[in-house]
């Protein structure tokens, strides 16, 4: 249809080129078959909506209200928000879940890191049965695994205790105000470590070998394969898991409330900021109040991934 | 396609705006049911999810009670009764179950027609409109059966919002063992409780008590008993309430306890851990500060078997004045009447028969389970003279609890009774972590409440 073509190959006159499909039977084939993607994803979409959709809509109409024991519900906009950003115990909340995040994300990542080359390396029985290990915290339900740790830092009946009672000492409590911030630093570690690895591990298996070959054949030694090669293949997958860590800290719930009444005390109702939120609603049934700190962790959250997608931004990178 | 764009634009807002609809009648309804009309004779539906088994046909009443004897309690009840079965389901206990009533409440259905309650609890539930009134229901039939206390307890002016089970009179128990071994007697005044514990510790002996962060209830009536007098609450003026909770008589208590902490004197484990009750079972604490229904609970967690076996004893709480004797309660239990009760008036008969049986009360004091508020229980030679088997065949009953209770005077708990505990609580973390004195945490605590109160819409006299 374009002029050069007309010059060139002029079309025989009085017979119009016939387009494949006239315009009205093309939408309906178009409809149809959109239709039917929609019918694929309509059970999904069904639940998506009920479940996540409807309930953040409804929580959002909760957080512009406010209702106190003496009075009634009241309209109260964005005041829920100020009062929420302004709340030092949702403040200290959202800065101990930060604090967490830069401290644990790195050394997760180090140790899965870590992990997925060791286990990468070896090809023996030993590297699978090594794989499952490592996966099975992650198998065990978090409050479980939570509880458990909580008996194991006991400082009655804890293992470290029972060795310190050998030199008659006693061991650090590490669910004390001190050593709380590692204590359960210890207890996601162990729990998502696998996780993460398993992911690493296998981006590792989508590398190609034959790039180890040339790399070997031009003089590099374990090591360098490992840091020069591996990691850089794998950063894809390691900025994947970063964001999911990110989001995921951010929002520390379940150990820290499975270990509450463990932690005599230490472990406060505005611990963190979605604990802050369970706690309004559930203990004082502030419902609103707890509707809007969750929005605010949200916009936290938010704000936290966007700016750590925008510092690890590609710039024109060949593995984009 | 900017068709379909604006036909989803337009169901988004749709939805938008029906569930809106919805939400309002929601948040309103979380006021509860009192626009209701009175549905008295409504029969109650057929429950399914029962723990019990009915013994005839007549309509049922759905109760939530955490007691240990409950199936006893509720068969004994079901059988004497043909207008009225109980179905009853054991939700959890204490906080627990209270995060499901309070949950119910606000949703506006789902709570059970009697709930067992603590007295500390019933003014925050009432002021949301969720427990019935009882003296139109025949209160004043059982009102007669109860100390002057207890009754206050349940009551708000005129109104009756529950009707008592059980009370905590609070005394101090000790480890005979511990005081034989070190030849101490068990102190009469909190001056010689620390001077006491000081000669223990000096003696190379255990800790002498413990102060858990975790029972903020229990800490509130040891400033009750130097005199303080938290909050100020009259139904008639729901709007209003008096909070002092850093006068001169709280401080002092919060000092004192600070300062048996800081001199290592009392351990800061919290109660009902099982490090704790295994520091109890091991004797690593002399006395416990605790309250009547404590032998049973001990018992049921495995104290007063084996090692710890016969080396418990009771003695009257230690008192700031030996002349001037003060009486306090930590804990007891009640039942309440909720809103969404279909038929109330089957309801009310649940609350004032449930547990108030001779069998079922029997069975939980001998046992030790509760500590019964009836009067024809306490008044009963039987129960005053029992000679209880944790403490060795002493009988504790008439030493301790039954003076402590006939002396208590009743207490008034805020509607924010919770978020009051919670705050205490933090202050008593801080205080065993050193990072607060005692001063410091009353101050703190009275502004952080005050605050609160005031964002909940109260009429604050701080």
């Amino acid at each position: 249809m374009s002029h050069a073509r007309a010059v060139d190959t002029p079309s025989p006159p009085n017979q119009p080129t016939a387009p494949a499909v006239s315009p009205r039977r093309r939408s309906l084939n178009e409809r149809k078959k959109s239709r039917t993607g929609w019918l694929f994803v309509a059970p999904f979409a069904l639940v998506f909506v009920a479940f996540l959709i409807l309930p953040l809509v409804y929580a959002f109409y909760l957080s512009l209200y406010s209702k106190g024991l003496a009075t009634g519900v009241v309209f109260a906009g964005v005041k829920n928000y100020a009062t929420a950003f302004t709340d030092p115990s949702f403040l200290r909340g959202v800065w101990f879940v930060l604090r967490f995040a830069v401290v644990l994300i790195p050394v997760q990542m180090l140790v899965s890191l870590a992990l997925a080359l060791v286990l990468d390396a070896l090809t023996t029985h030993l590297a699978r049965f090594a794989r499952l290990m490592i996966f099975l915290p992650y198998a065990i339900p978090a409050v479980i695994g939570a509880l458990m740790w909580g008996f194991l830092y006991s400082p009655t009946f804890g293992p470290m205790q029972q060795l310190a009672n050998i030199f008659g000492a006693n061991a650090p409590f590490l669910l004390g105000p001190d050593l709380v911030f590692f204590g359960l630093m210890n207890v996601v570690t162990w729990q998502w470590a696998g996780y993460y690895m398993i992911i690493i591990y296998a981006a590792l298996q989508g590398i190609d070998s034959s790039i180890y070959e040339a790399a070997r054949m031009d003089g590099a030694n374990a090591w360098q394969i490992a840091f020069r090669i591996k990691v850089p293949m794998v950063s894809s997958a390691l900025l994947l898991i970063l964001v999911f860590a990110l989001i995921g800290t951010l929002q520390f719930f379940s150990e820290p409330q499975i270990l509450r009444p463990l932690s005599n005390g230490t472990i406060t109702p505005d611990f963190t900021p979605n604990i802050y939120a369970f706690s309004q609603a559930f203990s004082y049934a502030n419902f609103n109040y707890a509707s809007a700190i969750s929005f605010a962790l949200g916009i936290v959250v938010f704000i936290a991934v966007y700016v750590f997608l925008f510092f690890t931004r590609k710039r024109g990178s060949v593995f984009t | 396609m900017k068709r379909r764009k604006r036909f989803a634009g337009v169901m988004a807002l749709a939805t938008g705006l029906l569930l809106s609809a919805c939400a309002t009648s929601a948040n309103n309804s979380g006021g509860g049911a009192s626009g209701a009309a009175t549905e008295e004779e409504k029969t109650p539906p057929k429950l399914t999810n029962c723990t019990n088994e009915m013994k005839n046909d007549a309509p049922q009443v759905s109760v939530w009670a955490w007691y240990p004897n409950m199936p006893n309690v509720v068969d004994n009840f079901n059988t004497n009764h043909t207008d009225v079965q109980i179905c009853w389901n054991n939700v959890g206990q204490g906080g627990d179950e209270y995060t499901k009533v309070q949950t119910a409440i606000s949703a506006g259905k789902g709570l059970a027609d009697v709930v067992m309650l603590e007295a500390d609890r019933l003014s925050s539930f009432s002021i949301q409109n969720a427990l019935v009134d009882l003296a139109p229901y025949g209160a004043d039939e059982v009102k007669g059966n109860f100390r002057e206390g207890a009754w206050k307890d349940v009551s708000q002016g005129d109104k009756v919002f529950a009707i008592p089970v059980d009370g905590g009179p609070m005394g101090m128990i000790y480890r005979t063992d511990v005081f034989k071994k070190y030849e101490i007697t068990p102190p009469a005044t909190w001056d010689q409780y620390a001077a006491t514990a000081q000669k223990l510790k000096d003696a190379g002996g255990p800790h002498f008590g413990d102060l858990g962060s975790n029972v903020p209830a229990l800490f509130m009536a040891l400033q009750q008993q130097k005199g303080a007098v938290p909050f100020g609450y009259d139904p008639a003026k729901p709007q209003d309430l008096t909070i002092k909770l850093n006068d001169q008589a709280s401080k002092d208590v919060l000092n004192y306890w600070a300062d048996l902490v800081k001199r290592d004197l009392v351990g800061t484990q919290d109660h009902f851990t099982t490090d704790y009750i295994s520091g109890v079972v091991s004797g690593k604490y002399a006395t416990y500060v605790s309250a009547a229904w404590t032998p049973g609970y001990l018992t049921g967690a495995g104290v007063g078997k084996g090692s710890s076996k016969g080396v418990w004893a009771a003695a009257p709480l230690p008192q700031w004045d030996a002349a001037n004797p003060v009486s306090v309660n930590w804990g007891g239990s009640a039942f309440a009447v909720t809103t969404q009760a279909p038929n109330k008036r089957l309801a009310a008969i649940v609350a004032k028969g449930i547990y108030a049986d001779p069998a079922s009360l029997e069975e939980g004091w001998k046992k030790q389970i509760i500590f019964p508020l009836s009067k024809t229980v306490q008044d009963s030679p039987d129960f005053v003279n029992n000679k209880s088997e944790f403490f060795n065949g002493q009988t504790a009953n008439k030493d301790v609890y039954v003076p402590a209770g006939n002396a208590y005077k009743g207490t008034v708990y805020a509607p924010i009774q919770v978020y009051y505990y919670a705050q205490l609580q933090a202050q008593l973390a801080k205080i065993i972590n050193g990072k607060t004195t005692g001063d410091q945490a009353a101050d703190d605590l009275q502004a952080r409440i005050v605050k609160y109160a005031e964002s909940q819409g109260f009429n604050v006299t701080a």
